[in-house]
């Protein structure tokens, strides 16, 4: 009886004491959190999906804390976020422009063609490695799906041989830029404007002859514009969306349509 | 005298009683964290810590406490319980002193608490001493145990890391891919430090 009362006792008294030690520690020892950063990570989606450049929605609280980040760089928060985050920290809500992805490529398959026909992994990545690529144009949309496939949002879809953006859907987390292996996913400013909707950069006689919708670079929609937005650059026009007014004077000349509305 | 058998007992602990290869203790980090190199460093780091400092509290306490009461039979609910307070512990310390070990070592801490391999060590130590005989551990011996234990969790770590790091690479078939071809590669190596096995046993004898 007497054997079993000790074992009780020792059993009790070392775990109150480890319990004494403990606590006591967690008190003396205690780190004092960062309010901040927890309201702030609060505040996040917790996508992580490493848009804003930090590791995880918690790297960029801890910074956005210690104020070495700049709140706004959230894609899937979008300005609701921005404000939430602006309105801990007790600055300015910059102005955020909400923004999303746009596929520079309109080469479906009415418009260009395969050069040969593929029957390997449904990867372009893959495709790209073997020949440079199933497409005629060797700048243009595969359409094998990586961007669908990497998109957590089931905003990009790939229609007739070109993917597709679902701008009510779409949230500019880029990760379907960086799953294109043709670098041809490009975030915008979501404003009205007009947009290049192709990548090509061969000369003109050679896009020609590949696509009937490919920018053939003759300088046409840089001539037109008053604003002095768009730029030709090695055979492909870009339309520089901070300063586009969407006058449409470029949409109106371009003789490939390949410069577009852009709606927000 | 005492500094050639502490070498031995080092030895021994990493190489003929690796606690994950001939023992078989702690064969659910050496799986779960063994994918790679860096994590499996820091795991290993931590397990080794906490071994050592295991053992520094548990040794006296069976020694001093629960031989002479006659209650060495409580060693296990004990241990654990100490185990499990000192990782606490060690945690809260790490945290406000060296945060950035706190961070690098991330959820491996809490998760040694449920290691048995640091129990194992604290535990297997006690069957060596005897004092009876002149082959028995003294604290110093154990101390050093518990310190080769942890290196020897580090080198079979670090070694099945890189065995891993050829199977990612290597054309496995299909029925085999992921954990059996993981537990078939474990046996080879567990297999190769059977090789070691009587190596350094005849130095232990103590003076």
């Amino acid at each position: 009886m007497n054997g079993i009362l000790l074992a009780v006792g020792i059993v009790a008294g070392i775990g109150l004491l480890i319990g004494l030690i403990l606590s006591f520690a967690s008190i003396i020892m205690a780190v004092p959190k960062d309010e901040k950063a927890e309201a702030i990570l609060e505040a996040l989606p917790g996508a992580n999906c490493g848009a804003c450049g930090y590791s995880g929605c918690s790297g960029y609280a801890n910074a956005l804390a210690k104020g070495e980040a700049e709140p706004g760089l959230c894609a899937p928060g979008g300005l609701a976020c921005t404000k939430a985050v602006s309105e801990i920290l007790g600055v300015d809500t910059g102005a955020v422009e909400p923004k999303v992805a746009v596929v520079k490529c309109m080469g479906s398959l009415e418009h260009t063609d395969y050069k040969a026909e593929y029957s390997g992994i449904k990867s372009c990545a893959a495709a790209l490695k073997i020949g440079g690529g199933l497409t005629a144009c060797s700048y243009g949309c595969m359409g094998l799906g990586d961007c669908e496939a990497a998109c957590p949002y089931d905003a990009i879809h790939v229609t007739n041989g070109v993917a597709y953006v679902d701008d009510s859907k779409c949230r500019a987390c880029t990760l379907c830029v960086k799953a294109c292996p043709r670098g041809i996913i490009e975030i915008v400013p979501k404003k009205d404007m007009a947009l290049v909707r192709c990548s090509n950069h061969d000369k003109g006689g050679v896009t020609r002859k590949l696509c009937d919708i490919g920018c053939i670079g003759c300088k046409k929609c840089e001539k037109a514009c008053e604003q002095g937005a768009v730029t030709v650059k090695d055979f492909c026009a870009y339309v520089q969306p901070e300063l586009c007014t969407d006058c449409g004077a470029c949409v109106e000349a371009c003789p490939q349509n390949i410069i577009t509305y852009f709606k927000a | 005298m005492l500094i050639k058998s502490l070498v031995a007992v080092f030895l021994a602990a990493i190489l003929t009683e690796n606690y994950v290869l001939s023992k078989f203790l702690g064969i659910c980090p050496f799986l779960g964290v063994s994918k790679k190199l860096n994590t499996a460093v820091g795991m290993s780091v931590a397990v080794t810590f906490v071994m050592v400092l295991a053992t520094a509290v548990t040794f006296p306490i069976y020694m001093y406490l629960l031989v002479p009461m006659g209650l060495d039979y409580l060693q296990t609910v004990l241990f654990i319980l100490i185990i499990a307070g000192l990782v606490q512990l060690v945690e809260i310390v790490l945290r406000k002193y060296i945060p950035a070990l706190y961070n690098s070592l991330g959820i491996y801490l809490p998760l040694i608490t449920t290691n048995c391999a640091v129990l194992g060590v604290t535990m297997l130590v006690l069957q060596k001493v005897d004092s009876t005989t002149a082959y028995t551990y003294t604290y110093g011996h154990a101390l050093v145990n518990a310190f080769g234990a942890g290196i020897g969790f580090l080198v079979a770590m670090v070694m099945f890391a890189g065995v891993r790091g050829r199977l990612e690479n290597a054309d496995i078939p299909k029925s085999l891919k992921g954990l059996p071809i993981t537990l078939v590669a474990a046996a080879l190596v567990s297999l190769s430090f059977l090789g070691f096995a009587g190596f350094v046993d005849k130095l232990i004898p103590l003076g």
